[in-house]
């Protein structure tokens, strides 16, 4: 076992706080009446001021204590939580994550950011003292009793008290108790008249105005009290309970108590309370007791819990081990012959099969992880560049490989940098194309099939067609006849050094960048898409897989080598005839149902010396809108292939993305689809234009 | 590998590459293996034109014969691949290097070694880090960083 270093596990924490923090800041920044984030972000610096003394963090301590300060001020309404407080919170919140991050170095901004935030939110002095324990709404559930009592016209005026109870139990854990001893005897009970009143207690993180807001509609002569009442101190007496609810009187209760009979019945039987209100009474004991119990399961069993990045690579490593073994032992079993082994190998195939998916499972994260980042990139960005921005995401549910996530942070980055800053245009532009001052940028992500899709788009002027094409010919990027679609054309904005700014801003326009969003993108087995029109902004779709450690794929011979294709590009499996076969000179097209599809024969790319396979099949892969057929001597079948990456000794080798090992303990490389595809194409152009 | 450079004793292995004696710092050598299957690379240098699976682990196999201009032979009952670590631009790598026979682990005298010569070398000096001896016998310290570097 591993030591847990305790500074390491707040350093962690640390993150997830600074996430949280920094969310609340920039909700707050665009909706700044919401006491709720107020309460977040203080409850955030709260966490980290206790957390970081009691880890020897004394300077995080007592900064965050100045910004804790600051924030217990908005609580009270003494300061609004403008942009500027919001802007010296953001650059406070950085300087408290250098802090963490070099706790030995001295940035020397310490001061400066403090002074700012005095001047915005006043001196520190009269804030809340060190350890000062929280207080106020939002730090946590709540217990409420809610005693009410609709108007008797309230029903014929057509509302439903059962509606309004539905929507308290929305709001929390709620008990609730129709208290009916004002019903009239039935001889004189005017029906259209609603004689019950109704006795609720509700657990809930809400604040006290949600409640308020379910009575808004039928406030008008109803009977409504709302109490907070205190469930952390455990559950307490039915006595204390009625006494504070001023249905019995102290005295009343001590004559009672001192009869020892079950006091409730004692109560009713000296009419001093009715018999339903005790019922009331012991529901809401009931309530606290099991809010109570609640509290102290949660506490003991943790819904979440934390592992080291490390450790589940390593599981997904045995896990690939494990499948591997199990191809192995499945083929040995079919080799036997034996119907028990057989049936051994296919349990072990399934148990393998769903570790495989459990283990995927833990490794998926959300998206929205992700976009959540770029929030304050884009903020930031608005501010520098002067431009209005509004962000926008969908889809942040969709899950990913969280390698795969990591990786996408930086060409993530490049991608929204580029459509701040040369996509949107400037606020006056805007206003004359007709279009609101107010830029957007929408990330989404969507799965489909085995890939995910996601797509930075922005409203912006869109790619200018016409230079890029002159500055792709002036460069030598492209033939100045040749003749490409938007798609193609678009695709060398992602070449080394291609830049069409006039001039290098900070940010981008070095031409630096989209090449390094390619390369990524092509290291995770993806590839990237750019659409645009005109004046109405420009997409960019990113096709990545949806993990990088396992894929299925068809398990191909070409000459003595086998390949793996990754299966998810294959379409169809077709013979290659005869006279295709023989039109060796010509064009190397294949007829797909009307459709000419090139091919490439893998056995002179690999430069097999062996006989070719009398009938040879072509396996048509498809990348994006394309299509090329792979020309081999015989399909396998299917294969389930942990994927190994190729060393840098083979960094230059193209045509395969990586590596796996067959049943057989031999190593098959894997295709790299998309490079085989763009080579198809080009060969095949090449070809016309000789 | 540093060791060899500053004339210290190290800890190699001696194996044989066309009829020559090499030694390795026996200390980056993580095993011995027969020959097993090996994966072509197609459009691989090559020197490193094929892949073994070393315990699940998909490794390049090199051929230092190639980088040393040697006549290239056909595997038999005394051929061996040595897994090494090396250094790779500051990642480290694990390598298969093929060798003709492994003979021992043995202690090479700092004393012993000598600079390469700069002239009379049959192979080129760039890869060779010095010249160790045992006996009447010469045994070469290959430098195995700038072979795997140099391109």
């Amino acid at each position: 076992m591993t030591m847990i270093d305790p500074a390491a596990t707040f350093r962690s924490e640390a993150q997830d706080l600074f996430e949280e923090l920094e969310r609340a800041l920039l909700d707050l920044e665009a909706a700044p009446d919401r006491r709720d984030l107020v309460d977040t972000a203080f409850r955030a610096l709260h966490t980290l001021k206790g957390s970081g003394s009691m880890f020897g963090y004394d300077r995080v301590a007592a900064f965050a204590h100045h910004l804790e300060t600051a924030f217990d001020r908005v609580r009270k309404g003494e300061i609004p939580p403008d942009r500027e407080l919001v802007a010296a919170a953001l650059s406070a919140q950085d300087c408290l994550r250098r802090l963490i991050e070099q706790p030995d170095r001295d940035s020397g901004d310490e001061a400066g950011i403090l002074a700012r935030l005095e001047a915005v939110a006043g001196p520190a002095a009269a804030g809340v003292g060190m350890g000062a324990a929280p207080s106020g709404g939002g730090e946590g559930p709540v217990t409420y009793r809610i005693r009410f009592r609709l108007a008797p016209d309230a029903v014929a005026m057509g509302n439903n008290p059962l509606l309004m109870l539905d929507e308290l139990r929305s709001l929390g854990s709620c008990t609730a108790v129709a208290i009916d001893d004002d019903v009239p005897p039935l001889e004189i009970i005017d029906p259209t008249q609603l004689h019950l009143r109704w006795d609720v207690v509700l657990t809930t993180e809400r604040p006290h105005s949600v409640i308020d807001d379910v009575f808004i509609f039928v406030r008008d002569g109803m009977e409504l009290e709302v109490t907070r009442i205190d469930g952390e101190a455990g559950p307490r007496r039915l006595g204390e309970i009625l006494v504070e609810r001023g249905d019995v009187s102290l005295a009343a209760l001590e004559g009672a108590l001192a009869r020892q009979e079950p006091l409730g019945r004692i109560l009713v039987k000296e009419g001093v309370v009715s018999e339903e209100v005790v019922v009331a009474a012991l529901a809401e004991q009931q309530h606290l007791r099991q809010e109570a119990e609640a509290t102290r399961t949660a506490a003991k069993e943790q819904v979440t819990i934390r592992v080291a990045a490390d450790r589940l690579d390593g599981l997904m490593d045995r896990v690939g081990e494990l499948v591997i073994a199990q191809a192995r032992l499945k083929q040995l079993a079919n080799a036997l012959d034996d119907a028990a082994m057989k049936s051994a190998a296919e349990e072990i195939e399934r148990l393998a099969s769903d570790l495989r998916e459990t283990t995927m499972g833990i490794r998926m994260v959300p998206i929205g992880t992700l976009f959540g980042r770029f929030r304050r990139l884009v903020h930031d960005l608005a501010r520098d560049l002067g431009k209005e921005v509004r962000l926008s995401t969908a889809g942040e549910e969709t899950e990913l490989d969280k390698t795969v996530i990591e990786r996408l942070a930086d060409p993530m980055i490049h991608l929204i940098r580029n459509a701040i800053d040369h996509g949107l245009e400037d606020a006056a532009i805007r206003g004359g194309a007709g279009k609101t001052a107010e830029g957007e940028i929408l990330l989404s992500a969507v799965h489909s099939g085995a890939q995910v899709l996601i797509r930075v788009r922005d409203d912006g002027r869109g790619l200018d067609r016409a230079r890029i094409r002159a500055k792709a010919e002036e460069q030598g990027l492209i033939a100045p006849d040749a003749k490409l679609s938007d798609a193609e054309l678009f695709q060398v904005i992602f070449h080394p050094g291609f830049s069409t700014a006039n001039g290098v801003t900070s940010l981008s326009g070095r031409g630096v960048g989209m090449d390094v969003v390619k390369r990524t993108i092509d290291g995770l087995r993806g590839n990237v898409e750019v659409a645009s029109t005109p004046g109405r902004g420009t997409e960019i779709t990113l096709r990545l897989p949806l993990t990088l450690a396992i894929i299925d794929g068809l398990l191909v011979r070409v000459g003595k080598g086998q390949y793996v294709i990754p299966l998810s590009a294959v379409e169809e499996c077709v013979e290659l005839t005869v006279e295709e076969d023989l039109r060796h000179t010509g064009r190397n097209f294949l007829n797909i149902r009307g459709d000419l599809v090139p091919f490439v024969r893998l056995r002179e790319t690999f430069r097999s010396t062996l006989p070719a396979d009398r009938y040879q099949k072509v396996v048509v892969v498809s990348a994006g809108e394309r299509r090329v057929g792979l020309v081999v001597d015989q399909v396998i079948g299917d294969h389930q292939t942990v994927i190994k990456s190729l060393s840098q000794l083979h960094a230059d080798v193209e045509s395969f993305s990586g590596a796996t090992i067959l049943g057989d303990g031999t190593v098959a490389l894997i295709f790299d689809v998309g490079h085989l595809v763009a080579q198809g194409q080009t060969t095949e152009v090449q070809r016309q234009a000789s | 590998m540093a060791v060899a450079n500053d004339n210290q004793s190290f800890p190699a292995l001696t194996f044989a590459l066309s009829g020559e004696v090499f030694a390795l710092d026996a200390n980056t050598v993580r095993e011995i293996l027969d020959v097993i299957p090996v994966t072509d690379v197609p459009g691989a240098k090559p020197f490193v034109g094929g892949l073994i699976n070393v315990r699940g682990r998909v490794v390049p196999l090199a051929d230092l014969k190639i980088k040393f201009g040697m006549e290239a032979g056909e595997a038999n009952a005394d051929t061996r691949i040595v897994v090494v670590e090396i250094d790779l631009a500051g990642e480290p790598v694990i390598v298969g290097l093929l060798a003709d026979k492994v003979f021992e682990v043995t202690e090479i005298g700092g004393a012993s070694i000598e600079d390469t010569p700069a002239i009379g070398m049959k192979w080129r000096p760039e890869f060779v880090k010095g010249i160790g001896k045992r006996g009447s016998d010469f045994i070469i310290i290959p430098d195995i960083g700038r072979i795997f570097a140099a391109d």
